[in-house]
């Protein structure tokens, strides 16, 4: 089983310190503050599959990220990639070229005085993958014609490229080490729905071809559905419910992801009336007692203010992991309420 | 509704900015109506001429942005060629406008109290006494909790979603008979968002306000809106009532356009995907805008710039539609995508 795994993560967590200088902590009489952006996540990703994380701004999602290639070290738990620490796999070169990374702003993540051709080039002249220059020349121009664009173009600088050009670019600069793993935070929320279209299905083709294991993350639900295997739905640092795909939009059972179901506006027009769930995200600085959600959830009673729901195989659908009291004592009205949240966000296919 | 005189008559409108290697054309004759009461949505991807139009409407394009051709009459009233002193009082007394991004829209320095009091004071026949009590009513109208305490706070004060409901409140209190609400819910959340959404619609049907809304989010649109205008590279590729629109689009583009969104309901092995991008504004094609990734092309496409023709339900720019047998044509368009979104 464990051979399987490219990657798993234990009660990964991540603090910041947002402490206010000491001289006005000493003045204003106040402790440290610290903001738990991710508070213990635990999850699996088998080889050649997508988990996709969701959640609104603030949720922790691409601190997850972060963690997951190592760009923060965890304050707790531990990330495990294929069967090694991740810290002690990332100083290892070879082990590092088997990650990437593709980041959210395509205009942002490309150096701008660069050419395309140096910038795929740049793994793999830094890991020395290419034994002679032009064959890296030969692998660069494999790399573009592999996203959809033309040898020719690495001639060009980014600013020359739509935004959904330059998405590919950054694809071909990460898959340019020969990664299995790719790490893909929001890659398609700055496009235009059209070229969204194109990217997901360039990054699906890529899949298939190489058999890359991605973990995607996104805001959009709709995106999500299309490409994971498996959906982490985050909230304030945690994961309040893990479960594959397709059990997770037909039978949704954390109140937080039925919240989210709601929410999404109807393309369909079935005239339902949606129940927005009222309130805001709390920081995450002062997170809520117990529950993190409870606040803004009908279901809560006595017990989700006081005491943090563990992740627990729901009942009736166990292929899910939900951390609610709720579900666990009974009180969410099982699947059968589950289906009829999924039926009124038009998650169910009308056939 | 149309049996009403429209509220908002916007016709051939051309807009131009003049740059060092040309003019560019970013707007190209747009004639649409709003009537009073209606929302219309305005949609599109990036660089359409969405957010132009909006400007052009609130007379606040970018300079050296310019209003180049055709008219825009607010009441049966011309307002595209109006001093920027009278401009200003129509602006928030007749037209309210709505932003991207409610930090930019408030000013940081002034209790939200102070902008809503000062809007309604140069606008309305009140005093400031008067003013503040309305401002009150109005933060309590548009959902902020304990509103007679909020209102001497400032915008930092606020998260994201209350700030946006108090620019909401901002551009409502002078009463204005058309709201211009460029991406209002873009910078938000899904649940936050629903909420805005619900709001606005609630709003505009108690007060009767006309609503022209802008966005790339197709959803809300088919949520929110009566109607529906399109526009592709700075010009109206379909407009019509929003059902048909998103149930039955007519042009290629809407057709590939509501293809490319990713359905909730269930899972795609593909997407419909449109090859290539939108042309830039200094490289419009000749003919329709849409030919070099239209899949319907054909050589009077490539010639000849179609103007907004009958579709059955919709009226769409695309020569398909040229004839009499508007089915056919229709299934003509669809069936240049393999994948069509289920109807």
């Amino acid at each position: 089983m464990a051979d399987d795994l490219m990657l798993r993560t234990e009660d990964v967590a991540r603090h910041f310190d947002v402490s206010r200088p000491l001289i006005q902590r000493m003045i204003a009489r106040e402790g440290r503050r610290t903001l738990r952006a991710v508070d213990g996540v635990s999850f699996d990703i088998p080889k050649g599959t997508t988990l996709s994380l969701v959640g609104e701004s603030g949720c922790g999602k691409s601190t997850v990220a972060r963690l997951v290639v190592g760009l923060y070290a965890p304050t707790r738990g531990r990330v495990v990639f294929d069967g090694r620490d991740l810290a002690e796999a990332r100083s290892d070169a070879a082990q590092r070229r088997r990650m990437q990374m593709i980041f959210q702003d395509p205009y942002a993540s490309l150096n701008p005085r660069w050419r395309v051709r140096d910038i795929i080039a740049e793994p793999i002249r830094a890991f020395g993958l290419t034994r002679s220059n032009a064959e890296t020349v030969e692998r660069v121009g494999q790399l573009l014609t592999q996203v959809g664009l033309a040898p020719a173009d690495g001639q060009k600088f980014p600013h020359e490229f739509s935004g959904g050009q330059r998405q590919r670019i950054s694809i071909a600069r990460a898959l340019s080490s020969n990664p299995e793993f790719l790490v893909c935070d929001e890659p398609t929320s700055a496009l235009d729905v059209s070229v969204q279209a194109q990217i997901l299905n360039l990054m699906k083709d890529l899949q298939a071809r190489l058999g890359l294991t991605y973990l995607f993350i996104s805001h959009n639900l709709a995106v999500v559905r299309q490409v994971s295997d498996r959906v982490g739905v985050m909230y304030l640092g945690r994961i309040v419910e893990l479960a594959p795909a397709e059990t997770l939009f037909t039978t949704p059972r954390h109140p937080y992801t039925r919240a989210l179901m709601e929410a999404i506006p109807d393309l369909d027009m079935t005239g339902r009336q949606r129940i927005p769930v009222g309130g805001e995200v709390p920081s995450p600085i002062t997170p809520p007692s117990g529950c993190p959600f409870h606040p803004r959830c009908a279901l809560a009673n006595d017990r989700c203010k006081a005491e943090l729901p563990p992740m627990l195989p729901a009942r009736g659908t166990p292929a899910a992991k939900v951390a609610c009291h709720a579900v666990e004592e009974g009180r969410d009205g099982g699947p059968q309420a589950a289906v009829r949240v999924a039926e009124r966000g038009g998650m169910l296919a009308a056939s | 509704m149309s049996n009403t005189l429209p509220l908002l008559e916007v016709r051939n409108l051309r807009v131009e900015f003049p740059t060092r290697r040309g003019i560019l054309t970013a707007l190209d004759d747009v004639s649409f109506d709003i009537h009073p009461g209606e929302v219309l949505g305005v949609v599109g991807e990036s660089g359409a001429g969405k957010s132009m139009t909006g400007a052009a409407i609130i007379g606040l394009l970018e300079p050296p942005g310019r209003i180049a051709g055709g008219s825009i009459s607010l009441g049966g009233r011309r307002i595209d060629n109006l001093p920027a002193k009278e401009m200003r009082t129509v602006r928030g007394r007749e037209i309210g406008a709505i932003f991207q991004d409610p930090l930019t829209t408030l000013n940081p320095l002034y209790t939200v109290g102070r902008q809503l009091v000062e809007t309604m004071t140069t606008h309305l026949p009140l005093n400031p006494a008067e003013a503040r009590r309305k401002a009150v009513e109005w933060l309590e109208l548009v959902g902020i909790p304990a509103a007679a305490q909020r209102i001497d706070s400032y915008p930092h004060e606020f998260s994201g979603g209350m700030r946006q409901r108090v620019v909401i409140a901002l551009a409502l209190c002078a009463e204005p008979k058309l709201i211009v609400a460029d991406e209002p819910t873009t910078a938000l959340d899904v649940s936050i968002q629903a909420q805005v959404i619900a709001l606005l619609k609630r709003l505009a049907r108690e007060k009767g306000t006309a609503m022209m809304l802008v966005t790339h989010d197709m959803g809300v649109i088919a949520e929110t809106a009566d109607r529906v205008a399109v526009m592709y590279a700075g010009r109206i590729a379909e407009i019509g009532a929003v059902r048909q629109v998103v149930k039955h689009p007519a042009h290629p583009y809407t057709i590939g356009l509501m293809g490319s969104i990713p359905p909730i309901s269930h899972r795609m092995p593909r997407l419909l995907q449109i090859e290539g991008a939108m042309p830039r504004l200094s490289s419009i094609p000749r003919g329709c805008a849409y030919n070099p990734r239209c899949p319907r092309v054909f050589d009077r496409c490539r010639q000849d710039r179609p103007d907004l023709l009958d579709a059955g339900d919709t009226r769409a720019a695309c020569w398909l539609y040229d004839g009499a047998d508007k089915d056919a044509a229709h299934a003509a368009a669809e069936s240049g995508y393999t994948e069509v979104r289920r109807g």
